[in-house]
């Protein structure tokens, strides 16, 4: 109880502080793949982030890979299914994997989501045409919605 | 009652591993009941550290999609083949000749040539994809417009020659004249490309078998080219799916015809030395 106060209280302190500053792509540290401090500085809506997991057009996540409690048509499995993944790995670990899973997996097929150079030749979205400016594929928001949401698939 | 229920949950769970959606299927693919064309066979040696099989594309559809292919007069492709069978017999362009009156019958002429392409042209000092050499033909042969390279009639022209090599292993030459271009090709496949930095490699080679949302990843063999696609009911061709795959990893994609297309469609061709040619097959 005296602990999610706390918690409460100092997510809001961080709202306030950071609300409009996101950290920028470039900016984000990393500490063996996990990210301590939250990008947005507000914290993540796990029904937000549920979406974003769920919509081709943001993260697309369940394109490889499944989460039973969605119930989604026909979800991947190009990577592991997800059912207890909040139990596996702390949050700064799972921001770190969804902000750039190269770090964690070298190597891996999962693309990195907050990040905007490296790249072999961009395009501008799902057009087929050249990049002009490179915005991260999620926001800083997104990403911290859709740990929220991980963080909630815990082992029964 | 529930006793049955409950051994038929058992017998449908246990089933799961024999069969899992990771594989292949095991349908062989007979034309008209009568011509076998080989889908699955041992892979060429240039691919020996990487693969043991290879499988043409038909292997992972679903069962209609499959049934469409299995008779000519229910392959929508074969419209299109016979569409370009009229514009074989057309005469077109200054010097006022069809292609048949150089190849006469395009039954005789064409037979095998699907399976060897993309080749080396030794007069032109370049490698040739099919619709490269049908221009040629057009422009020099002919005095005709060439046609544009992802056009209907360029479609309709590489079905119908596609056809008389049904059933033939797919053979494309990998070394001499065309060896840079196989290798630039090579290293194509192996490219991250993208915000999403995705190879064909990453699908086609390490998933393959793998659901990737509704779709089932095949090999990504071109051995079925022209292909009539369910999704947008008419005939692609090779450099389009290309295309559509590079856009999909949110790349900046190429052009159909570039010599980068061309490098990839010779090596992509070379992943399938050993498949029949099945063109134009049926996807979805
Ligand atoms: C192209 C396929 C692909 C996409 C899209 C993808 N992932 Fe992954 N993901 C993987 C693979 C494969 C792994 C396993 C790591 C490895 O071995 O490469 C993985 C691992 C993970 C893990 C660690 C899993 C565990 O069990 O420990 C998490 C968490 C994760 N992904 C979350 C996401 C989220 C969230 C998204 C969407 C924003 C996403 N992934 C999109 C392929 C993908
Ligand atoms: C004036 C005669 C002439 C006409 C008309 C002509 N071609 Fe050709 N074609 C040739 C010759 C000669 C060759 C072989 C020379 C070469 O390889 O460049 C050839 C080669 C080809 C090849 C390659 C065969 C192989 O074994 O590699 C194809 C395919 C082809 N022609 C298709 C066509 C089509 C389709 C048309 C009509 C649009 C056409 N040709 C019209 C003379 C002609
Ligand atoms: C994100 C995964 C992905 C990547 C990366 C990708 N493809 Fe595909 N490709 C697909 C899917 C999905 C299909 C449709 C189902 C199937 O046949 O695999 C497909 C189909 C194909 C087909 C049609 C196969 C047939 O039997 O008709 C070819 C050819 C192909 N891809 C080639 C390539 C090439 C070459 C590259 C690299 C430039 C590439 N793909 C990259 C996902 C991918």
């Amino acid at each position: 109880m005296k602990f999610s106060v706390l918690t409460l209280a100092a997510s809001l302190v961080a709202t306030g502080a950071f609300a409009a500053e996101p950290v920028a792509p470039a900016d984000v540290v990393y500490t063996d793949g996990a990210i301590e401090a939250s990008l947005s500085g507000t914290a993540g809506n796990p029904e937000e982030g549920a979406k974003v997991f769920g919509s081709r057009a943001m993260g697309n996540c369940v394109a490889c890979h499944e989460v039973t409690s969605l119930n989604s048509n026909f979800p991947g499995n190009v990577g592991p299914m997800l059912d207890g993944v909040g139990s596996r790995w702390n949050e700064a670990e799972l921001r770190g994997i969804v902000a750039n899973a190269k770090l964690m997996y070298e190597g891996t097929i999962m693309p990195a989501f907050y990040k905007v150079d490296g790249f072999t030749r961009p395009g501008n979205g799902y057009t087929g045409k050249a990049a002009e400016t490179l915005e991260p594929i999620l926001s800083a928001q997104q990403i911290e919605d859709v740990v929220a949401f991980l963080m909630t698939l815990k082992d029964e | 009652m529930k006793f049955k229920a409950m051994t038929a949950i058992a017998a449908l769970l246990l089933s799961v591993p024999a069969m899992s959606l990771a594989d292949p299927d095991e349908d062989q693919l007979v034309l008209n009941g009568e011509m076998e064309s080989v889908t699955e066979t041992a892979a060429p040696a240039h691919l020996s550290d990487v693969l043991d099989t290879i499988y043409s594309g038909w292997r992972f559809r679903e069962n209609e999609t499959q049934a469409l292919q299995m008779d000519d007069f229910d392959n929508p492709g074969m419209i299109f083949a016979d569409l370009g069978l009229d514009q074989w017999n057309a005469v077109e362009g200054e010097e006022g000749k069809s292609c048949a009156s150089c190849h006469d019958d395009v039954t005789e002429s064409m037979k095998g040539v699907r399976a060897v392409y993309p080749k080396w042209n030794e007069a032109a000092g370049e490698v040739r994809t099919l619709a490269m050499q049908i221009n040629d033909c057009r422009e020099t042969n002919m005095q005709a417009e060439p046609y544009k390279y992802n056009s209907t009639q360029m479609t309709n022209m590489e079905a119908l020659i596609s056809v008389q090599s049904r059933g033939m292993p797919v053979n494309v030459a990998i070394d001499g004249p065309v060896q840079a271009t196989w290798e630039a090709g090579k290293e194509m496949y192996y490219t991250r490309f993208g915000q999403l930095e995705l190879s064909c490699a990453n699908c086609h080679e390490d998933n393959y078998g793998n659901m990737i949302r509704a779709d089932h990843l095949s090999q990504g063999q071109i051995n079925g080219f022209p292909t009539y696609r369910l999704k947008n009911a008419k005939l692609n061709q090779t450099h389009d799916r290309f295309r559509g795959c590079i856009r999909d990893t949110r790349g900046h994609t190429f052009d159909v015809g570039s010599p980068e297309f061309v490098a990839l469609e010779l090596y992509v061709a070379s992943r399938g030395n050993g498949l029949s040619v099945e063109g134009p097959s049926v996807r979805n």
